[in-house]
């Protein structure tokens, strides 16, 4: 089989085993704080003037206000199957995606040999993709203040592209200079800081998005180290037909 | 042809240049997929994929 279409199969069975679980996961854990700071939003939403006395009574009403930066016109999935197939589907190709970087990036190394090999990477993905980028945009529910958008989105393509140069040299540096440098390389985007909002003022308690931060990282590290291990595993099995 | 600049082979026929080219694009479908997962401005796409994009922690609106 060749290169590119091992890289394809592995990544896309191990992309959809991996997405099934961590949507799962999602559904259980992340999707029903997220839904719970909706409600928030949307009393906020309906009382501009923080007069939280009517916040509740006009919450009914707050559908048609916008809420956030939603376009109202656009459209939106219809709450319950809806909305949660579309976090199925979506989070299966997160998967995919996440997983064709790693394969591709193990290929450079020569290949995942094996499962345990595999986690390796997994782990590698997790710091690269959920912690580096995290320290400075910690997830975050509806409602929250944040940055410019667009700024957000160059920070953590940045932060996880220096992550994993970083870890690169750091793994596979022949020299202590280099893994000087990669050490560089992973705390520069964190010195440079992630674009923070003009305030910090939110409707949402603090307890909810901690729940939020721990549940959203902690999904994370198991659908990393599935997704790794899966690959790992796939790998080998899936390269035989060619040697 | 088991080695070359250090690199393992053994796995596969293809040339060095053949692997580069295989590995960049497979690369680059992972880029696609996760840039319009993830960082699509189009309104549709980024109400249909919400609460994926705040539960993997994708900056979002």
């Amino acid at each position: 089989m060749s290169l590119f279409r091992t890289i394809l199969f592995v990544a896309a069975l191990a992309g959809i085993g991996t997405g099934l679980v961590g949507a799962g996961l999602h559904l259980l854990t992340t999707v029903p704080l997220i839904l719970k700071a909706e409600t928030f939003e949307q009393a906020e939403a309906a009382a501009p003037a923080h007069d939280h006395a009517n916040a509740t009574a006009q919450a009914a009403g707050a559908q048609e206000s916008a809420a956030h930066e939603h376009d109202s016109e656009a459209w939106a999935p219809a709450d319950g199957f809806e909305r949660n197939g579309l976090t199925l589907l979506f989070t299966v190709l997160t998967g995919f995606g996440f997983a064709l970087l790693l394969v591709s990036a193990s290929e450079i190394a020569g290949g995942l040999q094996n499962w345990h090999q595999g986690v390796i990477w997994g782990l590698a993905g997790f710091a690269v993709f959920t912690l580096a980028p995290g320290l400075g945009l910690p997830p975050e529910l509806p409602a929250m203040p944040a940055g410019d958008l667009a700024a957000r989105q160059l920070w953590w393509v940045g932060t996880a592209a220096a992550t994993a140069g970083g870890l690169a040299l750091l793994a596979f540096g022949r020299s202590p200079l280099l893994a000087v440098a990669g050490v560089a390389l992973i705390v520069a985007p964190q010195l440079i800081g992630a674009p923070q909002p003009d305030s910090y003022e939110t409707a949402i308690p603090e307890a909810l998005h901690h729940r939020f931060v721990v549940a959203s990282v902690a999904v994370s590290f198991v659908f990393w180290a599935l997704l790794g291990g899966l690959a790992g595993w796939l790998r080998p099995r899936l390269a035989a037909p060619a040697a | 042809m088991t080695t070359r600049n250090g690199l393992n082979l053994a796995a596969s026929h293809d040339s060095l240049a053949a692997r580069a080219v295989a590995i960049t694009f497979a690369a680059l479908i992972g880029v696609v997929v996760l840039g319009g997962v993830g960082f699509s401005h189009v309104s549709a796409m980024h109400n249909a994929t919400h609460d994926v994009r705040h539960a993997n922690a994708f900056p979002c609106h």
